[in-house]
């Protein structure tokens, strides 16, 4: 009788210590599939920089250090030189950020201190659907609508405006294109403007209500509060949100390459056709014949993540410092 | 008395005058989206008919539709989802469960907020590094490879952000009937985070059915129909590239088409996205 049971017990035992030994194999499995996808999110950043170098090793080793400072690109006598893109990409992302920053804070001021309750979901999601838009609609948008509108009608005016203002009329000199430098960095600053507004916006929200309190108790108006209490205190949330804009902008490809004009050539005018490292790649890289032209492209598209690696870390960067702070 | 009178008037003006720029600013914001949506719906919808979802891309000068780019748009995509979303929520999983106070998820985190805000472009040289060069010419499967990476941190994101959100009790409940911990987190914790990780796939889908760069030297581009995964085809984004920069009057209204069509699918993706975390939030 005893025995029996006994045998019944250690056959339970049995089938309970295989399924516990089932149980942690398959945890096992599961959490070596989880861990492996985690770090197959690290090997696909290296396995980018891996690529880029290797295939961009054949003009680098050509062209060597001066490929950043020379402006001629002719694929005719292959010579090569990225200072003409570079010189784009940055000027257009950085005028789309001047243009950017003071409406996307101003919004997102509208949004937390004066929009009534009930529109202020309505339209902070109708300023983040700008940020859905895909990028070749703005190009779209650009080309057809955009572009012949400014060329019509304001950068003649602008032309005319600063026709005798030495320094501003040659950065406004005409012929009035349409497209060009401004007219990307115009667009630019529209598909950033989103970015820039809901990060503010998050940051705005993460100021305690007592600080803001006591400085509405000693009389202070929302403007004062905005300026002395709520911008300081987020200060380094709001810089990593206008650098997560930058490296969008930098790395922007379908929107600018509808409206640079694709120009080699740095022009001291802002309605002169340019080009940038985005642009340059998506026009050229199916077409380029020859293995030093193509090299040439992919050391561009090098040169383009560096920066933006290195600009959207330090987004990341201060936007973690703020989380830290209030603990989030 | 008049000082502190005129002091007080003159900082009630300043505040106006900031306060109104503000409105204005917002104004200018709606404005952008209306004037964007207005000129997309004016163009585009008069080139909507039958023939467009029917026909094929047509020679320069004659009237044809687009669907084979949208068939391949829908190829690509489903095959850059599919291959992207496991990966993005295991990944996600990991940092959420498995490794939630480990270095390695602080690291993974970092290189995958960046991954999300990368040049896709870049992503497009990568997979033509990777892949096409190796194989020797362009393919649809190369241009849902480049899609899939893209899909990845978007899904990563969402999938720790909603897995982090799920209260601890559940999962001590789950433990402590003896559940091991990879069915706590398939039973009790993703079905808690169900209607976050959608969102993400979601907004995964949104994001990669109207990108482009990265199909430019991956996918390439078809004229025709080609439902062959190891040849070039023809896609929605690339389509409207090659289109709208031609001279051609035809080629031009199919352009406006396609726009209308990818805008329609993705702004309708991500309000249905919003909608199901917003029922999330109120809750």
């Amino acid at each position: 009788m005893s025995a029996v049971s006994e045998a019944a017990t250690s056959s339970a035992m049995r089938t309970r210590e295989a399924t516990v030994r089932r149980f942690a194999f398959t945890d096992m499995v599961f959490r070596a599939a989880t861990r492996a996808s985690a770090i197959l999110v690290l090997v696909l950043l290296g396995g980018v920089a891996i690529s880029l170098i290797a295939g961009s090793w054949e003009a680098l080793s050509k062209f060597g250090i001066s490929f950043l400072s020379t402006e001629s690109w002719n694929p005719v006598t292959e010579n090569f030189g990225a200072l003409a893109p570079i010189y784009g990409t940055i000027v257009t992302s950085a005028i789309a950020i001047i243009i950017a920053v003071p409406i996307g804070i101003g919004i997102a001021v509208f949004l937390t201190e004066l929009c009534p309750r009930p529109l202020r979901r309505p339209i902070g999601i109708a300023v983040e659907l700008l940020a859905g838009i895909p990028s070749i609609i703005y190009g779209i948008w650009g080309l057809f609508v955009f572009a012949p509108f400014l060329q019509t009608t304001i950068q003649p005016f602008i032309i005319w405006l600063f026709k005798g203002v030495p320094g501003l009329n040659s950065l406004f000199a005409g012929p009035p294109y349409g497209i060009g430098l401004l007219t990307s960095s115009l667009i630019l600053a529209i598909m950033v403007l989103p970015f820039i507004t809901s990060i503010t916006k998050d940051v705005f929200d993460t100021v305690p209500a007592v600080l803001k309190e006591s400085a509405y108790g000693i009389g202070c108006t929302t403007w004062e509060v905005t300026r002395r209490v709520t911008i300081p205190y987020t200060r380094v949330g709001i810089m990593g949100g206008v650098m997560l804009g930058l490296g969008r902008a930098l790395g922007e490809t379908m929107a600018v390459t509808f409206v640079i004009g694709n120009a080699h050539r740095i022009s001291a005018s802002l309605f002169a056709p340019g080009t940038t490292i985005s642009a340059t790649i998506a026009n050229e890289f199916t077409e380029a014949d020859g293995a030093i032209y193509t090299s040439s492209l992919v050391a561009l598209g090098l040169i383009l993540f560096i920066i933006t690696f290195i600009i959207l870390a330090l987004a990341r960067y201060m936007l973690l410092r703020i989380d830290s702070r209030t603990g989030a | 008395m008049a000082t502190a009178q005129s002091l007080h008037q003159s900082r009630k003006r300043k505040n106006a005058v900031m306060m109104a720029l503000c409105v204005i600013a917002a104004g200018i914001g709606l404005a952008w989206l209306a004037l964007i949506l207005g000129a997309l719906l004016y163009k585009g919808l008069s080139g909507v008919n039958l023939a467009v979802f029917t026909e094929m891309t047509p020679p320069p000068g004659d009237a044809g539709g687009l669907l084979n780019a949208i068939y391949g748009s829908i190829v690509m995509t489903i095959i850059g989802i599919v291959v992207g979303t496991p990966i993005g929520v295991l990944a996600g999983t990991y940092m959420a469960e498995y490794g939630r106070f480990s270095k390695l998820t602080t690291v993974v985190r970092f290189i995958n907020d960046i991954l999300l805000s990368a040049p896709s472009i870049i992503v497009g040289l990568f997979v033509y590094e990777l892949m096409v060069r190796p194989m020797g010419h362009f393919s649809a499967i190369a241009g849902a490879v480049a899609l899939s990476i893209l899909v990845i941190p978007v899904v990563v994101r969402t999938t720790e952000d909603m897995l982090n959100l799920v209260p601890n009790a559940l999962r001590e409940a789950g433990t402590a009937i003896g559940a091991p911990r990879w069915v706590v987190i398939r039973s009790v914790a993703y079905r808690a985070a169900l209607s976050g990780i959608v969102t993400g796939i979601l907004l995964a889908i949104a994001r990669i059915s109207g990108e482009t760069a990265p199909l430019l030297f991956t996918a390439l581009n078809n004229q025709f129909w080609s439902s062959n995964l190891n040849a070039p085809m023809a896609s929605l984004p690339v389509t409207i590239f090659q289109f709208a920069l031609s001279p051609y009057e035809e080629w031009q209204q199919l352009a406006w088409t396609g726009a209308l069509i990818i805008t329609l699918t993705v702004l309708g993706l991500s309000i249905i996205a919003r909608s199901l975390t917003g029922r999330r939030e109120d809750r």
